[in-house]
């Protein structure tokens, strides 16, 4: 549900970037989410009509980049792929996986007009 | 210098049809930024207060009503307290809360699913934080969302309850990796459940190494004392810095 409350921020962060610039309508949002941010691309998506209705960002396009979960352990210093968020390395099984990648939730860019 | 732009060429052309043309710009700004911003204002407020702010998170009916409940009665005599409640709706947190003498806000969140830095902000406005040494904030009972939300605590306090199941670590990973410390609660009923304790320790570690664990009943009253310690001593350091 929380969902509701970051695309209204998306929302926000556009519309100001975008009025800084001048700019009469959002034409595209590319945002990355990570595997691990805990927030559900779909439900963003969904939430996004309601949230820009009426706005400049209203029919706005969002190119959703979703960002895999990578890990590092500190012990056998193997890069792994993430399904889901760990300490344990699947590979020597020590308690030292360091994520890299995959809490992202961040605006890349806008694409105005 | 260029009037129009304010760039260092003497003059060149400013065709405003080009510059009204679909274009991309950078923008790189994380979604969590305005509460973090929040938060941080929450956090610096808080540390000139000497305040020592607590955020408790977990699923609903836990316990962390009953834990507070329990926890201001034995130490409101040494410690001064406030507690912030949040709940989709309903006072009765607040009311349960109000009947032990501290201080009390209620926030409902209506359809939102957790606290933020902003109603936390506007939340504390009613108390007297300079008389205040413990800010108790009671999140929404979800162990999703407040995850992601700083309130500008000084630490998250995730409940857990034996009747939960032990694998709730792991289902929901990104609550027990922000939380610094876990009270696995309502341990006077382990005798009548399958719950293992040593199991659920494990997955905890798995997800956050460092979590600080905590066992107790706020029924039986076990395992109290020790987490009276853990505030205590959370209190003393703020008022050193």
């Amino acid at each position: 549900m929380h969902e509701l409350s970051l695309t209204q921020s998306i929302v926000d962060i556009a519309i100001e970037h975008a009025e800084r610039e001048s700019a009469s309508r959002i034409l595209s949002i590319t945002l990355e989410i990570g595997a691990f941010s805990g927030v559900i691309p779909e439900a963003v998506e969904f939430a996004f009509d309601v949230c820009s209705k009426d706005t400049l960002a209203e029919g706005a396009r969002l190119d959703i980049k979703r960002v895999p979960g990578l890990g590092r352990c500190m012990e056998c210093h193997q890069q792994v792929e993430l399904e889901y968020l760990t300490y344990t390395c699947p590979l020597c099984e020590s308690l030292a996986l360091e994520t890299l990648q995959g809490k992202e939730m961040k605006i890349i860019e806008l694409e105005i007009d | 210098m260029c009037i129009d732009c304010g760039c260092a060429e003497p003059f060149h052309k400013h065709d405003h049809e080009d510059n009204h043309s679909p274009r991309k710009i950078q923008v790189g700004e994380d979604l969590l930024a305005k509460n973090n911003r929040l938060a941080a204002a929450n956090r610096a407020r808080f540390a000139a207060e000497q305040l020592f702010v607590l955020n408790l998170v977990s699923s609903p009916g836990s316990g962390k009503t009953s834990i507070l409940e329990r926890t201001l009665t034995d130490l409101k005599s040494r410690l001064a307290f406030a507690v912030l409640e949040g709940d989709q709706q309903t006072d009765n947190d607040a009311n349960r809360i109000a009947a032990t003498g501290v201080p009390v806000k209620q926030i409902n969140t209506g359809a939102g699913c957790h606290l933020d830095a902003h109603m936390v902000g506007h939340g504390v406005d009613l108390f007297d934080l300079g008389a205040t040494d413990v800010l108790m904030i009671e999140n929404v009972g979800n162990l999703v969302c407040p995850a992601s939300f700083d309130l500008g605590e000084a630490h998250k306090v995730a409940v857990l309850s034996v009747t939960e199941g032990e694998d709730k670590p792991l289902k929901y990973p990104l609550m027990f990796q922000a939380a610094d410390l876990m009270l696995i609660n309502k341990i006077d009923l382990l005798p009548y459940l399958r719950f293992d304790l040593a199991q659920c320790k494990a997955f905890a570690r798995q997800v956050n190494p460092a979590i600080k664990i905590i066992e107790l009943s706020c029924y039986s009253g076990e395992g109290m004392e020790q987490w009276y310690d853990w505030l205590q001593q959370g209190v003393n350091q703020k008022r050193e810095t």
